[in-house]
């Protein structure tokens, strides 16, 4: 084997020159390569996605993942496309959450101490065990802003949910079969309508659009062609990072 | 003197009155009672199975929540919060394999340690404040005013929670003396008032509410005091109800023993929520000359 075959190999062969995780996907084993994200990962091992993947950027809550590592008692609870592998993981996607939302017009509702119990009265048989909490990727206080719903403080609820990507972890656990995502928006809506004050900016900025302010540049854009509008959107100013060189995101 | 408290929810509900006139004697006593953070729910009675370990991960989270706030004593408004916690701390102290199994389940806490003690607030007014003390500090007695005591369930029952004798308890009685009103003592004081019937038999609650408020008029007292926010709701606003069932009959007012305590002390009636009930206590604390 001569200088060039081994270096050829090194880059044909990544499991020789690579340091490697031993993963289950599905029961199945895999060797994937350390550093690698969960979802980067499952690709490596030859899935495709259909379902479980949306932005890859942390942000969508679609690739909920379950997993075991290796003997251990506890189940861990992840974004996939957040998560780096690591030696031993039992993996599991979760597609879907079937959560049964309420239907309610947010404008016929009063932020009362009561409104959140009224639509989603199953937050009562909360018995504090606290495993949303545990399950959640995001690290959001689950139990505490179903307390805090269950006691009428809509702006707590809302406040604690913040950070909440919808993945369904928490309504996949609970033991009294609280569907919490569904809850906090409700709590996050109730403030954002009733509570908070209003935005002045908000406001004023609707107002320029219902006037067309920016119809101009919304016609002309509409004749562009194609090729133009993708070259003038990687060239796009993005807000706290300034001008990107050119292709920098290619 | 701060003391930490515990409200549960249905003084952030339908019982906010009782903790604003909480809060205003405890002040006005020489203590500042601060709510304590992060409480969950109370656990609201505990099942009566023997096997209903999971039930008292609620409370037991809270008294992990008092000890991590470095605090040995918890003062509790809440009849039925007083009830479910207290049952929860005794048991933790009955049982070590109870609190190992749940302190293993709880993993994301610290170990509860025990050293929680439960005070309802009647409780701390009585064995740390001192009916005797407060008597001192009473501005305007309640003079001339007839109140019928009431206990219900939740303070006596089981015994080993009790805060006074389960069968003939004189904890309010001493109170209504020491504001200087006259005690209307009645069998009714430890009957029940429906409790969460008020769900599913709205009736039978009303008709609760009236055979109790009725002995209280047949005896001349003036309004029914009180400290389980359950109670009220039932004595108060299905004690209303009962008025449509019944031609002529008339509910007499129930307050909590803190609202009685505050107008005692002289402190504000607006910030009393005297209007927030069914019945209006106002007409006959102003006939008795309680308010203006």
């Amino acid at each position: 084997m001569t200088e060039t075959d081994v270096e050829c190999a090194k880059q044909d062969e990544p499991s020789q020159v690579t340091a490697t995780v031993e993963i289950f996907i599905m029961g199945k084993r895999y060797d994937v390569p350390i550093g690698f994200t969960i979802m980067k990962a499952i690709e490596f091992a030859g899935y495709q996605y259909i379902r479980s993947c949306g932005c890859r950027a942390g942000f969508c809550g679609a690739c909920a993942t379950v997993y075991r590592k290796g003997q251990e008692q506890k189940l861990h609870f992840a974004l996939a496309c957040q998560c780096l592998v690591e030696e031993g993981m039992y993996l599991v996607q979760i597609p879907f959450v079937p959560a049964n939302k309420a239907l309610y017009d947010i404008n016929d509702l009063a932020p009362e101490d009561n409104t959140i119990l009224t639509i989603y009265p199953e937050i009562a048989r909360c018995v504090s065990c606290n495993t949303c909490t545990k399950s959640c990727p995001q690290d959001i206080k689950v139990m505490m802003y179903i307390q805090n719903s269950l006691r009428g403080n809509i702006a707590k609820a809302a406040e604690l949910s913040f950070d909440c990507i919808q993945c369904g972890l928490c309504a996949m656990r609970c033991p009294a079969d609280i569907k919490h995502y569904h809850v906090s928006q409700l709590a996050r809506r109730l403030r954002g309508k009733y509570i908070d004050p209003e935005s002045k900016e908000l406001n004023a900025r609707l107002k320029e659009l219902e006037e067309g302010k920016y119809m101009d540049e919304v016609d002309e854009m509409m004749s562009m062609d194609r090729d133009i509008i993708l070259n003038l959107y990687k060239k796009r100013k993005i807000e706290a990072q300034g001008d990107l060189d050119e292709g920098a995101d290619a | 003197m701060d003391m930490l408290y515990y409200p549960g929810c249905t003084l952030k509900t339908s019982a906010k009155n009782l903790e604003a006139s909480a809060i205003a004697i405890a002040e006005k006593l020489g203590y500042k009672l601060v709510e304590m953070d992060d409480w969950n729910c109370c656990g609201v009675v505990a099942s009566l199975t023997s096997d209903d370990l999971m039930h008292h991960l609620a409370s037991l989270r809270n008294l992990i929540r008092v000890e991590e706030q470095g605090q040995d004593k918890v003062l509790v408004l809440c009849d039925m919060c007083y009830n479910t916690l207290k049952q929860t701390d005794i048991r933790m102290k009955a049982s070590q394999s109870d609190l190992d199994t749940l302190n293993s389940f709880m993993d994301e806490e610290s170990d509860y340690k025990n050293t929680v003690k439960i005070m309802h607030f009647l409780e701390f007014l009585r064995d740390e404040v001192g009916f005797a003390t407060l008597k001192k500090k009473v501005k305007k007695p309640l003079k001339g005013l007839r109140v019928m005591p009431y206990y219900g369930c939740m303070l006596l029952r089981p015994r080993e929670v009790a805060i006074d004798d389960a069968e003939d308890p004189r904890i309010l009685s001493d109170l209504i003396k020491a504001l200087g009103a006259k005690v209307v003592d009645n069998p009714y004081k430890i009957e029940c008032c429906g409790s969460y019937r008020t769900i599913d038999q709205k009736e039978l609650t009303s008709r609760r509410a009236k055979s109790i408020s009725s002995y209280a008029s047949t005896h001349d007292a003036d309004l029914i005091m009180l400290s389980c926010p359950l109670c009220q709701y039932n004595l108060d606003v299905r004690g209303k109800e009962a008025e449509s069932m019944y031609d002529g009959y008339s509910q007499l007012p129930t307050l909590y023993f803190t609202q009685l305590i505050a107008l005692a002390l002289g402190l504000d009636v607006e910030s009393l929520g005297l209007d927030s009930h069914a019945v209006d206590p106002a007409p006959i604390l102003r006939k008795r000359g309680v308010i203006d």
